[in-house]
């Protein structure tokens, strides 16, 4: 990325404990006032390289800039970041209004104004009139929003915050996502949030990056993520993918021609991809991207036959595995039930066509 | 009735009221006049001795106290936030001379602070001294420092549970937002350790009054406390109702003492904050 919008810089950067590669050789750029995510499993680095951010972690390797400060001699409380930690870690010997006030002391301002700022921030995250309530008083979704006060009454140039939402109830998640959105778009701050959900990261961020065992696989938008995956990996871990294994037999103006297990001949667009014939590749393709048939469609697009397998329905859309003769795996399809051209009734057993847009398939190294 | 209560009545009740009642009476030649009276109270009240040795036991087990919590938040400290493994060897291990005879470690007292003790032999041949420095043994100075070697135990105890129970992460939280190591300590771990702070002074403080061994056997003149006037009292002097009213003036005392440490403890933890 060009250099020039990086606001967090990070370069080579490398972490290890003991003989323990935590990270490895990360490289990547971070833009003002942008909300980026790091997702991954556990034990990925994610939790480790957002610390590395806060200054909690020593960086072992490469170097780290906030608006071009290079960090490594910048002790934590130094840092212009401030952070959102995963059980809040609210002070428990103060109450509310001391908790988000805490940061305070170190700008020395008068106590009036002090105040009138802890009260701006009480507004801002809903909790106007709970100053005094003592910390133990408090819930789960008001613990997140007093921890996201206290950080971001510093106005900090860069918000952390690890795994914020994991504690909460899936309906107080979903509420905490909007209105964390909002508090984003509305102060401008940079974001950098740790996740492990990937619809969490798809629906909140602006940027995500996924990782993996210490590295970064790809750094795009939620959209891009998800229509153009760089590795298997990354499509299998955002949504759900189909895979199917191919052989590369040739090359036709930006078309790879792929022998498709199970299928035959298929034309898939390269992206760029160098590729040259005999190489063993997938096919990737979405649930949602494939179109169930009834009967053999007479238009001049291929056509798979396949059998039902087994039907799930899920109400406003049902899934369906789909055995393909010659496929290893049974094919995974998405589709809404309001659908004109659904067949009216599938059941297990009965024979059906699948077919798909041009641009729906992706050719990905195995 | 549940058992947990029959133990208090039988245990604390009863001999509580005994001691009331004891302090009540007077003695007659051998035995005792059991006509309640406040007679031994007013004695305690009146006559200087027991306001003098009062006070000096609150002075000598208040320093005492002072400086054990004060050697031992260090080494608990450091137990708890910069020791990650073996943690258990190393409480042990500061308790081990918790682990032999109380007696035992008075004497070993003496041995190193006597006349011809290791310091002053110590001192002597290495020159820095011309004679024996006198004030270590028999004195209130050999008194506290026995008492907070002998307690130390009690005090590491509780002050690492205190701050081993401090949660990591909001250490970290305080330095997030701008607090430096000092400023970190006197906001978050000072205040959140205070409870153990507090029964380590109480652990300490209490026992520590009314001890009468160390003073007995280090104290020399200046060293008696309120516990060798108590002993005597029930052994030699043979005036029980007056160990008796002693005891109950030191547990009241105690009692009030308590009371404003703990009052004071809590304006100071509102004013960290």
């Amino acid at each position: 990325m060009n250099n020039k919008d990086a606001f967090i810089s990070i370069r080579d950067v490398g972490k290890s404990f003991g003989t323990f590669q935590a990270i490895e050789n990360i490289s990547m750029d971070i833009r003002e006032g942008e909300f980026f995510s790091l997702l991954g499993a556990s034990g990925c680095g994610k939790t480790t390289l957002l610390r590395m951010l806060a200054g909690f972690e020593s960086v072992s390797k490469g170097e780290i800039l906030i608006d071009g400060q290079p960090m490594s001699d910048v002790p934590p409380h130094e840092r212009p970041v401030n952070m959102v930690f995963q059980n809040y870690a609210i002070f428990p010997h103060l109450n509310v209004a001391q908790n988000i006030g805490y940061g305070l002391r170190k700008l020395k301002l008068p106590k009036a104004k002090q105040n009138e700022m802890i009260e701006e921030m009480l507004d801002l995250v809903q909790l106007t009139g709970y100053g005094t309530r003592k910390a133990h008083e408090l819930s789960g979704g008001q613990r997140q929003r007093i921890a996201l006060a206290r950080a971001l009454i510093l106005r900090p140039k860069v918000l952390l915050l690890d795994e914020p939402l994991g504690a909460l109830d899936k309906q107080l998640r979903e509420q905490m996502q909007m209105e964390l959105r909002r508090l984003q778009r509305s102060i401008g701050i940079t974001f950098v949030f740790v996740t492990h959900d990937q619809e969490e990261a798809l629906t909140l961020s602006d940027r995500i990056a996924v990782m993996a065992g210490g590295e970064v696989l790809q750094v795009d938008t939620p959209a891009a993520l998800y229509e153009q995956p760089q590795t298997r990996e990354v499509a299998s871990f955002i949504g759900n993918m189909n895979f199917l294994d191919a052989r590369v037999t040739g090359d036709i103006n930006g078309y790879a021609s792929l022998d498709v297990q199970g299928i035959g001949a298929l034309n898939v667009p390269r992206l760029g991809k160098t590729l040259s014939s005999g190489d063993t590749v997938c096919v990737a393709v979405r649930p949602e991207k494939l179109i169930l048939h009834d009967k053999a469609p007479s238009g001049p697009e291929k056509s798979i036959p396949g059998t039902i397998e087994l039907v799930t329905y899920l109400g406003e859309r049902s899934h369906y595995h789909v055995r393909v003769p010659g496929c290893d795996t049974a094919i995974a399809i998405s589709s809404q039930n309001s659908r004109m051209n659904q067949p009216k009734e599938v059941q297990e057993g009965r024979s059906v066509w699948m077919t798909w847009a041009p641009d729906a398939l992706i050719v990905l190294e195995r | 009735m549940s058992p947990a209560l029959v133990v208090l009545i039988i245990g604390i009740l009863v001999p509580f009221i005994i001691l009331i009642s004891l302090s009540m009476w007077t003695r007659d030649g051998f035995g005792f006049d059991m006509t309640p009276t406040f007679e031994n109270y007013q004695r305690v009240g009146t006559e200087p001795i027991f306001s003098t040795l009062l006070a000096r036991s609150f002075w000598i087990s208040g320093i005492a106290t002072f400086f054990t919590v004060l050697l031992c938040y260090p080494m608990a400290y450091y137990v708890a936030f910069h020791v990650h493994r073996n943690k258990m060897l190393w409480i042990v291990l500061m308790t081990l001379p918790f682990w032999t005879s109380y007696l035992l470690r008075v004497f070993a007292w003496r041995v190193i602070l006597g006349y011809e003790g290791v310091i002053n032999s110590a001192f002597l041949s290495m020159g820095w001294i011309q004679a024996p420095l006198e004030f270590l043994l028999y004195s209130q100075t050999a008194v506290i420092i026995t008492l907070a070697h002998a307690w130390a135990a009690f005090a590491i105890l509780p002050l690492y549970v205190s701050l081993e129970k401090i949660d990591k992460s909001l250490l970290e939280a305080a330095t997030d937002l701008g607090d430096g190591p000092v400023r970190r300590f006197l906001r978050i771990t000072l205040p959140l350790s205070l409870p153990g702070v507090i029964s380590a002074c109480f652990l300490i403080f209490i026992p520590t009054t009314g001890d009468y061994i160390t003073p007995a056997l280090l104290g020399g003149p200046d060293g008696v406390m309120i516990g060798n006037l108590i002993q005597l009292q029930f052994g030699p002097v043979n005036n029980w109702p007056m160990g008796a009213a002693l005891s109950i003036v030191l547990m009241l005392w105690i009692g009030a003492l308590a009371l404003v440490f703990l009052f004071i403890t809590r304006k100071a933890k509102d004013r960290l904050a």
